[in-house]
């Protein structure tokens, strides 16, 4: 699976992308941002923070695949 | 309803009157969003934008189709920048063109409430000692 962050989270992380295929016991989104969530705990302090899998918005409990694009959504502020 | 929906590094704001000409539409109407030259009394130097390209094209297109449902539109724009943006310059272009003026004026505001709320682009603006993600932060 390919994790991709944007604004905010790229800066946390310090990664624009990062290949994770290791991560094959990451079965929901849910478990994701908990991962995330316990490496990185600054996440926390977003104001929202969705996850999008090929490029749709995901609930918590939608399954992962070990081919999904999975991106980091922090509080767009386009326009 | 044609639709014009892009991602750029430089918008040209002289084109959207051609771009949303045509001969069925009687009206108009076109937002324009610009880089402003403070935020909360502090001095911005400049905005930088980044999008998740490929999700927030598809956002926009859905937000087409959403304003081809509720209007009677001939012509839609929405294009925004990506990049770093200084004061004075435009960030964002949004518009319709419709036979009358009351739909295009709808569409319009929809068009920029909508592409703020929902497209995944961010915002980081920088001041002379600091620099913002906009809205990240409670």
């Amino acid at each position: 699976m390919k994790i991709l962050f944007f604004g905010i989270t790229r800066d946390i992380v310090g990664e624009t992308m990062v290949d994770a295929r290791d991560l094959k016991e990451i079965g929901t989104v849910g478990e994701l941002r908990d991962l995330l969530n316990a490496k990185y705990p600054r996440l926390k302090d977003l104001s929202s923070l969705n996850f999008a899998i090929n490029e749709e918005l995901a609930e918590d409990s939608e399954a992962i695949s070990v081919n999904d694009e999975i991106a980091l959504i922090p509080p767009v502020s386009g326009g | 309803m044609e639709r014009i929906i892009e991602l750029v590094e430089d918008l040209d704001p002289g084109k959207v009157y051609d771009e949303l000409s045509h001969p069925g539409s009687g009206a108009i109407c076109v937002f324009f969003g610009a880089v402003r030259e403070a935020t909360k009394k502090r001095k911005v130097s400049h905005l930088f934008f980044e999008a998740y390209e490929n999700m927030a094209l598809k956002e926009m297109n859905r937000i087409a189709d959403e304003v081809a449902e509720k209007w009677d539109l001939k012509k839609v724009i929405i294009k925004h920048a990506v990049g770093n943006k200084k004061v004075q310059e435009p960030v964002v272009i949004v518009g319709a063109s419709s036979a009358h003026r009351d739909s295009s004026f709808e569409a319009c505001r929809y068009l920029i409430d909508t592409l703020k709320e929902k497209v995944p682009i961010w915002k980081k603006e920088f001041f002379d000692d600091d620099e913002v993600w906009v809205s990240a932060h409670p």
